[in-house]
């Protein structure tokens, strides 16, 4: 590429210029970046009309779904698809590349995005909208998918910024004490987390010259064959970055100071959507860029995912806030994708992918329900909630459901990843790893049960009727249908499994060995 | 160069990390501008820094005939830079107005959202 002079005089564009023309299924891969970054642009500008904002996020959004729909079955026909920005092949353009681990998260992220968007327009009311809801949940979609479907590690970095910034707008929207209050926690915590990836983002490219994935992947892969690269110093940088983003212990401490307080459809977007975004980043570059390179600290992940498992789950029990509660087992949750990530077998990496699928529509389901409990019961103080199930059986029902998912029983979601996790653990020998997160599952199970044993099942406190407002037909139209499609999804996923085990088989496959990953980007790969 | 210039970076993170320490949440700000600063440079310095050589392919080459800086970084470096100053001025208004809401810019008295003594869940059915 550089320093060597060519015998023409011209240089030869095509090595750098698609001349291909682009068809309109290409552009399904930009959609779902695209799409809502614009319509965010113009709910802005339509921001005096209200009543309007939430029909502009879920048109949007259900395109977007759909899209991403269109493009997983064009990825699982076809392989990755590449898209080169103006047409500027890498290393030299920016690109985009959906391979299945990019298009299972986005799909699943888009489909959350609208069942939140679908929640609010009962719950987010005038003050919410006017003050921008729906342009910051758009740009925050748009953030997300753009994180999951780039293939340029700083367009990551900048896509990282770009969810972060609506996530500020999101989470100070209603301007409570207790909401500044977190909002200075989190702000500044993912800030120097963001910061830290910049750094990793800019030894990366002075060490190798390039910043596109596919490219990177191959170069890397030259250095480890010949030695002398400082690729720890880089791998120390970016496990930081990530595991803050994921909130792993111990850098976790941003996420139960803050998640609690705004709004409950931003927590639930929250707690869906950015640690993942964090799983997602630390999967690619650990899996794809440094293979290997990563039994470095093999060891620290391992101590990783058993602290913040164990921690999550003990957190989740000593909390009175049924939000905090749920805020901890989004941690709980973290340490079982950090045990694929630290195990790194194929195997564990499928159940991290499944796991990390699984736990963006149960805990989204689970604030959303918190939602619906605080409303009825006026509080999310667990010693003063309960007589739900005498109020709404469908409701207790699906929350039940839902503790039984996030538990990992059978035949919900939760189930097969935590046998794909367990079993992954088992076969590569770390069997202390397992026993943490068996017993940390049990102990987040009874944190949860408990949640429903006291809202639901039982009916007075102290002898007295605990006071319940039941929800009219309208009200329990938006809160309840919101919350049903994701409960049919999660037991959807656990009766039939195939569909989604094989989809994080392939994206699984597709990290260990990225060769289809690269030659979507072929006309540069050497 | 190089050399001076990784010093100064090294000097930038040691204050920004020793600033981002303190409590109070002015000092935050000023070790989060600085850090954001720190990082700018150090990408800065990572694309080479050559004096006065224009990074262009004269007509005939493929390549540029001597060593000249690497305008992507400087690119990247810009993007940083937008980036790093509107989530500042989001930190500074946060800042602000959490000074103003809560009385205080120590952290250690934000215990709005997690309350000193937060009442203990339920010990029994």
């Amino acid at each position: 590429m550089a320093g060597e002079t060519a015998s023409s005089s011209y240089v030869d564009l095509s090595v750098a210029y698609v001349d291909a023309t682009i068809t309109a299924a290409d552009y399904l891969v930009v959609l779902p970046v695209a799409g809502p970054l614009i319509m965010s642009a113009f709910a802005l500008m339509m921001r005096r009309q209200p009543h309007l904002q939430p029909w502009i996020a879920g048109i949007t959004l259900g395109i977007i779904f759909i899209g991403n729909l269109a493009l997983t079955a064009r990825v699982l026909d076809s392989g990755p698809v590449f898209m080169a920005m103006g047409r500027w092949l890498p290393p030299f353009g920016i690109s985009f590349n959906a391979d299945a681990l990019g298009v299972i998260m986005a799909l699943t992220s888009s489909l959350v995005a609208l069942v939140a968007v679908l929640y609010s327009a009962k719950s987010v009311d005038g003050d919410g909208r006017r003050y921008g809801f729906y342009p910051f949940l758009l740009m925050l979609t748009s953030g997300v998918s753009g994180a999951f479907l780039t293939a340029d590690l700083f367009n990551l970095y900048v896509w990282f910024e770009v969810l972060l910034i609506s996530s500020f707008g999101l989470i100070v929207l209603g301007n409570s004490h207790a909401q500044l209050d977190g909002a200075v926690k989190y702000a500044f915590l993912n800030l120097v987390a963001t910061t830290l990836f910049l750094i990793g983002v800019g030894y990366t490219y002075g060490l190798f010259g390039t910043l596109n994935m596919a490219d990177l992947s191959l170069r890397i892969a030259e250095a480890q064959a010949t030695g002398g690269m400082p690729l720890a110093t880089l791998g120390a940088l970016f496990v930081f970055a990530f595991a803050m983003k994921a909130a792993a212990f111990p850098l976790n401490f941003w996420l139960p100071a803050s998640y609690h307080t705004p709004n409950i459809v931003t927590s639930a977007v929250f707690a869906a959507l950015l640690t993942k975004v964090g799983i997602y980043a630390l999967l690619r570059v650990a899996g794809m860029l440094y293979p290997g390179n990563f039994e470095t600290f093999q060891d620290v992940l391992i101590w990783i995912a058993a602290l913040t498992s164990l921690l999550g789950a003990a957190g989740a029990l000593a909390s009175t806030d049924i939000r905090k509660i749920l805020g901890f087992l989004v941690l709980s949750g973290i340490g079982a994708m950090f045990v694929g990530i630290a195990i790194a077998t194929p195997d564990g990496l499928r159940g991290t992918i499944l796991y990390a699928v699984h736990s963006i529509l149960v805990m989204a389901a689970l604030y959303l329900a918190a939602g619906v409990i605080g409303r009825m019961n006026g509080s999310f103080d667990l010693r003063s909630v309960g007589g739900l199930y005498r109020a709404s059986p469908f409701f207790a029902a699906m929350f039940l459901i839902l503790v039984f998912a996030i538990s990992g029983l059978p035949p919900f979601s939760g189930f097969w990843p935590k046998v794909i996790l367990v079993r992954a653990s088992m076969v590569a020998g770390e069997g202390w790893l397992t026993a943490a997160y068996l017993v940390s599952s049990f102990i987040a199970m009874i944190a949860i049960g408990r949640v429903w044993l006291f809202a639901f099942w039982r009916d007075d406190l102290d002898g007295k009727a605990i006071p319940v407002t039941g929800l009219s037909l309208d009200e329990a139209r938006a809160y309840l249908t919101p919350i049903a499609i994701l409960v049919l999804v999660i037991v959807g996923l656990g009766i039939i499994a195939d569909p989604a085990v094989n989809l994080a088989s392939l994206a699984a496959v597709g990290l260990v060995d990225p060769s289809a990953y690269v030659t979507a980007i072929s006309p540069v790969a050497p | 160069m190089e050399f001076i210039l990784s010093l100064l970076v090294g000097v930038y993170f040691a204050a920004s990390v020793y600033l981002m320490l303190s409590r109070h949440v002015i000092r935050l700000l000023l070790g989060a501008a600085l850090l954001s600063n720190a990082v700018n440079l150090l990408i800065f310095t990572a694309g080479r820094l050559v004096h006065e050589v224009p990074p262009v392919i004269p007509l005939g080459l493929t390549a540029p005939p001597t060593v000249t800086a690497n305008p992507l970084p400087q690119a990247l470096v810009l993007t940083a830079i937008v980036i790093a100053f509107s989530i500042f001025a989001f930190l500074l208004v946060l800042a602000m107005r959490a000074y103003q809401e809560l009385g205080t810019d120590d952290t250690d008295h934000m215990r709005v959202a997690e309350p000193v003594d937060a009442p203990r869940p339920p010990q029994g059915y």
